[in-house]
């Protein structure tokens, strides 16, 4: 009888063990409070939503578990000392999310030290994915947006002025955007960058009025800075000046435009998703987002590059029938395509382990009484990371 | 408040937090990095104490050594390709100290809230330097890349954090030492004298300015080293270790420990840290709700912070025991 | 300018209480968050809902007044510090609770968008009424503290408090108003503001080295400081922007330090 017992004791062992042992854990780190904290959420939901819509596509057995991390904003030694418990600790198979570039940066080293992979959902400077073997892109690069921009604003305007935030990113825009502006033949009236925290937005305008450019390209991260600017830009009477507002698409997130009203009306930039894309899979996308969360609620590009990259995730969990080997999943991503995005086409460069995909040129109108970036044309397609490729070139 | 003391001989109680923190090490591997982490904060908390706890000098800009410190560790290697981790601290500290020396001479001859704020607009003006000397700083993105070879060569910095925690134990301890030895000096009688009292130190004829001047060096001089170890075992530094958040953190994490106790500034950084870690996996969104009825309930309930609560709990403890005996006695 | 409504309400807890009180953001953002909703959610036209920052606002620190702060009126600095620190930290995960992560929306009443054409250049509107109307309220305070009854008991309270006590100046009671007051006008500060500092959760952190420079230029004790204080920041910080971009946050430090050492008291400050 006691016998029988612990047999049936240590089989239940065994087949939970077995059970457990199909498990994968990911250590999802991104940033729930201080600058930015805002956008935690968007990612977080996105990856639950996938899992929530996918779980039945997985082998029988394989579950996944997520743990959630909070960077606490632009932080990179507590998003590396996460890293480092996640791995040790939790044993985590695959690392994911990160907001900000420097918290991607000091991650690198422990991804390759502990070979775990880890896809980036945001963090969008083009290094990154240069400091780690084991470090998979599905979000953007600001090149990649800011690059096309200036192809297409050259076409079409003869000066610009250029106003960036005092940052990486920022930077990388602002390089990315003068350049093909300049190779399209246009000319560049000044470059000003700003510090990050920056309260007032009106003294700078104001000299960009004075200097009567045709177009005033700007990026600031995304959220309520961009609001302000957008606000001072009216206020001041850019528009009526004759200076059109242009930029990558964090200028106008869709959470973004119904704070900012009506004066981003008419505003063009470029960028690799929108909510208002009217691609099935992106359809599907939202109209799931708004049942889960509520009518009010939107998706932003956050949401879309964590999204895929959960798919991609999906996708090296089924071909692996749920064990996670480093080397292999980073094989797998490197052949990763994904026709169905909500933003198109994309797939993973498997020289650079970057996104490639479709580059969108929108302009803020309104649609149904609600402000959207709709997408006029697919501007560039596939386009790969264009810093990247400049530099391969060198 | 402790300060001049005729016995300056270590109690027993003093060796408690080395035998928490060996066991630490031993019982709880999986937690170095954040064991790491604590003891880094606990070393700066030291180095403020020095100053707000000791000296009075109320300061919401220590990060900027702290940063400093972090920065010149972290430069050393990328720029000279010097990854001598015990030549990398001596700059870092050698730095900080000047800075220390600098700014000290000039912003000291002011007091409170003048002094808070040169302390904060010098710090935000490094961090500025930072952001805009990106071929030096790595800018927003953060100073990657930096090297530290093994410790004499042989201790590697490993994953799970042993040799950062031991590394990090070794310098702390020998910090606790330096401040100890300081406080329980004429020098830092008098400063606690200064602290209470300025007027009468002038009075007597102390050089009030020059051992405010001395110890601000000295602390800025800890501070910068607790920084360079962040980059040691962080091998990165960000732009956010010059930031207004760290210097309000450490002055929390001390307040709550407890002013001007010495061990306030190990019990602080333990808790705030502690509690940090865990309210923010379980609610990532709103941990910092916790942390601030924490905060304000101390200040209510508890001035002298932690320790402080624990000293009155001892002293009520003592008299009650006290009136017992001495009733026993008279009962007899 | 917007800097200067709201650092004028820190000038009276600060200046004439003599409470260093950080946690001043939180009642901003307060303001903002109400004008924001009576707008939005109630329809209340944008001067009443101003009203009702205000308004609010008062009441509101009224009731942590009396059970948080009046207890740490007699507290060191640190305590004080530490006390605001922690306020903060809970408004803005209350704040978080009820808005959500956006920042509140604001729309400017019709009249009060586009430009004006002054002496021949388009200025902004609204910042033309901002201007006005800090200029309004900054002489009827004035007015208020140099030559009321109020503002002489405020005074007397603040140089002694128990000589004020003793006198028969019921000092707890001055101290409330004086209190809400302030908090009041930082409520009418960020509610104005709105527009230009986006009201978010984080607003109490991000904006509280401005206040506190402002505070300290300006110097204690005084309303005059303050508002001499903003203007001299802002004009510089502006021209600055606009001559020199590349200079950046530099300048607003940079001045700060020079004139605190140069006048360590402030520009105006009554006491150390």
């Amino acid at each position: 009888m006691r016998l029988t017992k612990i047999v049936a004791l240590a089989a239940f062992a065994l087949v939970s063990a077995a059970a457990s042992a199909q498990t994968v854990k990911i250590g999802f780190i991104t940033s729930y409070s201080g600058l930015n904290g805002n956008l935690g959420p968007y990612m977080e939901r996105a990856v639950r939503l996938y899992i929530k819509q996918h779980q039945k596509e997985l082998p029988p057995g394989v579950k996944i578990e997520l743990i959630i991390r909070d960077d606490t904003g632009p932080n990179p030694d507590k998003a590396r000392q996460l890293a480092q418990e996640l791995v040790v600790r939790d044993k985590v198979d695959l690392l994911a999310g990160v907001i900000f570039t420097p918290n991607a940066m000091s991650m690198a080293p422990i991804a390759t030290e502990a070979k775990v992979p880890f896809v980036i959902m945001n963090a969008g400077t083009s290094v990154i994915t240069t400091r780690s073997p084991y470090i998979a892109r599905v979000s953007f690069t600001l090149w990649q947006s800011s690059y096309p921009l200036g192809q297409w604003a050259a076409k079409k305007y003869k000066t610009a002025y250029t106003l960036v935030s005092d940052f990486g990113p920022g930077h990388d825009a602002e390089t990315a955007f003068m350049q093909a502006f300049k190779e399209g033949g246009g000319n560049i009236v000044a470059s000003v960058r700003v510090p990050l925290q920056n309260p007032d937005w009106a003294a700078y305008l104001q000299r960009v009025k004075d200097a009567k450019p045709d177009t005033l390209f700007v990026f600031i991260p995304a959220g309520k800075t961009a609001t302000a600017v957008m606000k001072n830009f009216s206020e001041l009477g850019l528009g009526q000046a004759g200076i059109k507002l242009i930029g990558p698409g964090d200028i106008t997130t869709d959470e973004e435009l119904p704070n900012m009203g009506d004066v981003a009306l008419g505003v063009t930039t470029m960028f690799h998703y929108s909510a208002a894309g009217d691609r099935p899979a992106n359809k599907a996308f939202v109209a799931a987002w708004k049942k889960e969360y509520g009518a009010n609620e939107t998706p932003n590009f956050l949401s879309a590059a964590s999204w895929d990259g959960t798919a991609m995730i999906f996708e090296a969990i089924r071909q692996q029938k749920g064990k996670i080997d480093p080397d292999k999943t980073m094989a797998i991503f490197k052949s990763w395509k994904f026709a169905n995005s909500p933003r198109g086409p994309i797939s993973i460069d498997p020289e650079t382990r970057d996104i490639v995909q479709n580059e969108y040129l929108r302009e803020v109108r309104k649609v149904g009484g609600q402000l959207a970036n709709v997408e006029l044309e697919t501007f560039a397609a596939a386009v790969k990371d264009p810093w990247k490729e400049q530099q391969k070139k060198k | 408040m402790s300060g001049y003391s005729a016995d300056t001989r270590i109690r027993w109680t003093e060796w408690l937090p080395w035998v928490a923190a060996g066991a630490f090490f031993f019982l709880l591997p999986e937690y170095l990095s954040l064991g790491a982490r604590i003891l880094i904060f606990i070393l700066f908390a030291l180095s403020l104490d020095l100053i707000l706890g000791y000296a009075g000098i109320i300061t919401l800009g220590h990060s900027a050594f702290f940063g400093l410190g972090a920065y010149t560790a972290g430069i050393v290697s990328t720029q000279l390709a010097i990854n001598e981790p015990f030549v990398q601290l001596a700059a870092a500290a050698a730095v900080a100290a000047l800075l220390g020396v600098a700014t000290g001479a000039v912003i000291l001859r002011t007091r409170a809230l003048t002094l808070l704020m040169l302390t904060l607009a010098i710090t935000a003006i490094l961090l500025e330097v930072a952001n805009k000397a990106t071929w030096l700083t790595g800018g927003a993105d953060g100073l990657s890349g930096v090297k530290v070879d093994p410790i004499l060569g042989f201790f590697r910095f490993d994953l799970y954090g042993r040799t950062a925690f031991l590394y990090c134990l070794i310098a702390l301890f020998l910090g606790w030492w330096v401040v100890r030895r300081l406080i329980y000096s004429p020098f830092g009688a008098m400063l606690t004298g200064i602290r209470e009292n300025t007027t009468r130190m002038h009075a007597i004829g102390a050089p009030v300015y020059w051992r405010l001047v001395l110890v601000y060096t000295i602390s800025a001089t800890m501070a910068g080293i607790a920084g360079a170890l962040l980059t040691q075992t962080n091998q990165f530094v960000g732009l956010n270790v010059l930031g207004l958040e760290p210097s309000g953190d450490i002055l929390v994490m001390l307040i709550l420990g407890g002013v001007g106790r010495l061990y306030g500034a190990f019990i602080g950084p333990v808790v705030y840290l502690i509690a940090q870690d865990y309210l923010a996996k379980q609610y990532p969104e709103y941990w910092y709700f916790g942390i601030g009825t924490l905060l304000i309930a101390v200040v209510l309930f508890a001035p002298g912070g932690i320790l402080g609560m624990v000293d009155k709990l001892r002293d009520k403890w003592l008299s009650l025991y006290k009136q017992k005996s001495s009733a026993r006695a008279s009962a007899r | 300018m917007i800097l200067y409504v709201i650092s004028v309400g820190l000038s009276v807890t600060m200046g004439l209480m003599g409470f260093i009180n950080l946690a001043h953001g939180v009642f901003a953002m307060a303001g903002g968050f109400i004008l924001s909703t009576a707008m939005a959610r109630f329809g209340v036209p944008f001067p009443l809902a101003l009203v009702a920052a205000f308004v609010l606002v008062s009441l509101g620190s009224i009731f942590l007044e009396k059970i948080l702060y009046s207890r740490l009126y007699a507290r060191g600095e640190l305590s004080q510090v530490l006390f605001c620190i922690g306020l903060i930290l809970v408004a803005m995960a209350v704040a978080r609770l009820i808005y959500g992560n956006l920042a509140a929306p604001v729309f400017l009443p019709d009249y009060l968008r586009g430009q004006v054409q002054v002496l021949g250049r388009d200025f902004p509107t609204y910042r033309v009424f901002l201007i006005l109307f800090s200029g309004v309220l900054i002489l009827s305070l004035w007015t208020g503290v140099e030559r009321t009854r109020w503002g002489a008991m405020v005074r007397a309270a603040v140089d002694n408090r128990g000589m004020a006590q003793s006198v028969g100046i019921n000092t707890k009671r001055l101290f409330m108003i004086t209190f809400a007051l302030g908090s009041g006008l930082a409520g009418l500060g960020g509610a104005l503001g709105a527009d230009i500092l986006p009201v978010q959760w984080g607003y109490p952190f991000e904006h509280l080295v401005y206040f506190l420079i402002v505070v300290a230029v300006g110097g204690l004790g005084s309303l005059r400081g303050p508002f001499v204080a903003a203007l001299l920041i802002g004009i510089a910080d502006t021209a600055c922007k606009y001559w020199v971009p590349a200079l950046g946050a530099f300048l607003v430090y940079a001045a700060t330090i020079g004139i605190l050492l140069w006048r360590p008291q402030g520009l105006f400050g009554v006491r150390a």
